[in-house]
């Protein structure tokens, strides 16, 4: 049906949409309710005098009704139908292509579904054009892979989901209200990964800290990386509650997950005690591990947490390797989020869990600044005996008191 | 009662779904989200298809499979891979695992269905 075929449709949404009777217009037009039905069912042409009376009365521009407001809309439409290889992306569920000759009809009958079909469209597209982009960078960015994983995940919940309630005609109450509510939970994090992954993408074109490392990084340094409320006790998952700067929640989970290792190194060393020992042996990880009978990981850890020892830095890895919170040291380039170079010490540790590591270090191009690194790598949480245990490294750097003549330097690189 | 599918997927809200559609195509369907006991799960369950995400916590997919088919009662059993890489290495990687099939996210519900039906005719 051509567009200007729909003038009655038109005139009849417009016309329920203002909530006036069928009558009430005919005979406020000077023409007959039956007549008028005619007209809303597109069984009589409509135009002169008449339409402009009726789009006086229903308080719109005559041109609205005749040629309608979806002329931009059937023209994104067809760009959809050319754009989209229904085939391709659904080649099982034998679906007959888009009735193009149709698309006038579909527009004006149903610009709702119209505009959300231009709409995905037009989203798909936007995605394909980021997911080519990102292929390349795929294998080599883990963060970025986990964060894509995110939005394959819930983009196939959300179409999983919906295809049993538009195919499945049956179905029970509770499962549609369940249902429905899987659709709404995964929307609510389809928007903030999506929102996440494109803030990430973005990210590189920014000196700003948009990552949700970066996040993590500077809600820490904005406590001057010592969380008192967990000092005393207080669960992390309070702390993230309130913790200011946090924008996704991959950036909350990050943090929630360096809080409760915050926290069991806490209970295990309290900062008074440790500060005790540091009085009595100085900054010697190895001593006061022995000292205060805790693993030399938490004395790693906790030195960042004592005052006068801002200047250390802490990287902390999973098993692979991958870098899940960093305390930063100047003049020294820490990893970000992706995985640590080969050459850090923290691969040494974790393939020799028992035994910890201090090497003196160098950046290449910086061999003129020497650090100290101290790594130690052990169960991150309860061993079992039918489970490999999920080892984690800890990695304390700083500035070596004296400059060596570089003979057992290690170079360490960033890539 | 239908043949056994087991669904080993993390994401509960796709394990739900695809749990749905299956069971009303007469399939009985059991799900699990870990890999870590997966093994375990399977020699409990003995489907007659297995659907195994690769991502999961505690142990990836791949492994899984590796076991699997290290693993005389399971040879044969028909295994669905699910990923959100389709990279052909990653493909390629399954199939040298024992996968039977290599599917990608997001798939269909329709896709699903006809790869079980193939695989485990009822």
């Amino acid at each position: 049906m051509a567009r200007d075929q729909l003038t009655g449709t038109r005139i009849r949404e417009r016309r329920v949409t203002l909530g006036i009777k069928q009558g009430t217009l005919a005979s406020d037009a000077g023409i007959s309710a039956s007549y008028l039905n005619l007209i809303e069912h597109n069984r009589r042409r409509i135009g002169g005098k008449l339409l402009v009376e009726i789009a006086r009365l229903l308080d719109v521009e005559p041109a609205v009704l005749a040629e309608g407001a979806e002329a931009q809309l059937v023209s994104d439409l067809r760009a959809a139908a050319q754009d989209l290889d229904v085939v391709a992306i659904m080649p099982t569920a034998k679906t007959p292509p888009a009735e193009t000759d149709r698309t006038v009809e579909f527009a004006g009958r149903f610009p709702g579904w119209a505009a959300l079909t231009v709409a995905q469209a037009q989203q798909l597209a936007k995605l394909e054009h980021t997911v080519a982009a990102l292929t390349e960078r795929l294998t080599h960015d883990p963060q970025l892979a986990s964060a894509l994983h995110e939005v394959l995940s819930t983009a196939t919940a959300i179409r999983s989901t919906a295809t049993i309630l538009v195919e499945d005609r049956d179905i029970s109450p509770e499962w549609l209200a369940r249902f429905h509510r899987n659709i709404n939970e995964e929307a609510a994090r389809l928007s903030e990964s999506s929102t996440e992954l494109v803030r990430y993408l973005e990210a590189e074109a920014d000196t700003g800290p948009l990552t949700p490392h970066d996040e993590v990084e500077r809600f820490m340094a904005s406590q001057g990386h010592r969380i008192a409320s967990i000092e005393e006790g207080e669960a992390p998952e309070a702390v993230v509650s309130t913790a200011q700067g946090m924008s996704s929640q991959t950036a909350r989970d990050f943090l929630l997950r360096y809080l409760k290792r915050y926290a069991r190194d806490a209970r295990r060393l309290p900062l008074k005690d440790l500060e005790a020992f540091l009085c009595d042996l100085g900054p010697e990880p190895d001593a006061i591990s022995a000292r205060a009978d805790v693993p030399l990981d938490t004395v790693l850890h906790r030195l960042t947490h004592c005052s006068g020892q801002e200047a250390l830095g802490l990287v902390l890895t999973d098993a692979s390797g991958t870098v899940y919170y960093r305390k930063p040291i100047n003049s020294f380039s820490l990893p970000q989020g992706g995985p640590a170079t080969m050459l850090w010490p923290v691969f040494a540790v974790l393939s020799s869990p028992g035994q910890p590591l201090r090497r003196r270090v160098s950046q290449v191009g910086r061999r003129d600044l020497e650090f100290d690194c101290f790594a130690a790598a052990a169960p991150s949480g309860p061993v079992g005996f039918d489970a490999p245990p999920r080892l984690e490294a800890t990695a304390l750097i700083r500035a070596a008191p004296t400059t060596s003549d570089g003979a057992d330097v290690w170079p360490v690189a960033l890539v | 009662m239908g043949k056994r599918v087991l669904v080993i997927e993390d994401e509960p809200n796709i394990s739900e779904a695809v749990s749905f559609f299956l069971s009303r195509d007469g399939w009985n369907v059991f799900t699990h989200s870990k890999g870590n006991d997966a093994l375990e799960t399977v020699a409990h369950r003995a489907p007659d298809v297995l659907i195994l995400d690769v991502m999961l916590p505690g142990r990836s997919g791949m492994e899984i499979l590796r076991d699997l088919r290290a693993d005389s009662r399971w040879q044969k059993l028909p295994v669905i891979m699910l990923t959100a890489r389709g990279h052909s290495r990653d493909r390629a990687e399954a199939e040298a695992a024992g996968a039977s099939k290599f599917m990608t996210k997001p798939f269909s519900n329709a896709e699903i269905l006809e790869a079980v039906r193939a695989l485990a005719p009822q």
